[in-house]
């Protein structure tokens, strides 16, 4: 399940309703990303997506990690519009038969998430607004699956 | 009419994020040059390295025909997580 939304989750219940009635699954991963205070300079952390076609893409990525990683199931859950400090941004399961390939596509859709999902994100701060580009860090993570 | 998207740091420079232009352009290159002219510091932003384009939701790497119900985004480097 793949779903874009502009309000607040938790989490926990996600992850619970995920790991229900798996009696083959063996394995779940989760990630959960929080939106940082950078030390006072993030006030809100807005974020932009091209309805319809984000969904679309980030669909294309998780066929691309369920075919991979030999996936039972996944689940991803981002947020769009305005985050404050400290609240749930991106929220990722993963399903599979053994560990390693739930903790791999987890690992996997997160870097796919970062740079190439259509998000836009402007982070709000004392001194205005600015916004956010993929880092090397991303690239050099994205690159380690090719 | 073509229906011209901008998202990210694009739609700030440009102070808009939507735009219908009509009659629709013949080419995506065409297009292009039509906001440039308008617009030349959202031209140069739109060929800046990273800056890919949609066509009907589909990245196109190259220039392509547009009908006369497209729609182009461009799209800045993407940033989610």
């Amino acid at each position: 399940m793949i779903s874009l939304t502009d309000q607040g989750f938790d989490p926990g219940p996600l992850l619970s309703g995920f790991c229900r009635g798996r009696a083959e699954t063996g394995a779940v991963a989760s990630f959960t990303g929080l939106a940082r205070a950078e030390g006072g300079e993030t006030k809100i952390l807005e974020l932009e997506a091209y309805p319809g076609f984000t969904e679309a893409q980030i669909g294309a990525i998780a066929e691309t990690a369920r075919t991979r990683f030999d996936l039972q199931d996944l689940m991803i859950v981002h947020r769009i519009g305005q985050i404050a400090p400290g609240e749930p941004i991106v929220f990722v399961a993963t399903a599979a038969a053994h560990r390693r390939a739930a903790f791999e596509a987890c690992d996997y859709l997160m870097d796919y998430l970062k740079s190439r999902a259509p998000f836009w994100k402007k982070e709000h701060g004392p001194d205005g607004a600015r916004w956010i580009e993929p880092r090397a860090q991303d690239h050099e993570d994205i690159a380690r699956w090719a | 009419m073509t229906r011209v998207l901008l998202f990210g740091r694009l739609s700030d420079i440009a102070g808009w994020r939507e735009k219908i232009l009509d009659p629709s352009p013949a080419r995506l290159s065409d297009l292009r040059a039509l906001l440039t002219a308008d617009d030349a510091a959202l031209g140069e932003a739109l060929a800046a390295p990273g800056v890919q384009v949609a066509l009907d939701q589909v990245l196109v790497r190259d220039d392509a025909a547009l009908s006369p119900r497209s729609e182009v985004a461009f799209l800045p480097p993407m940033s989610g997580g």
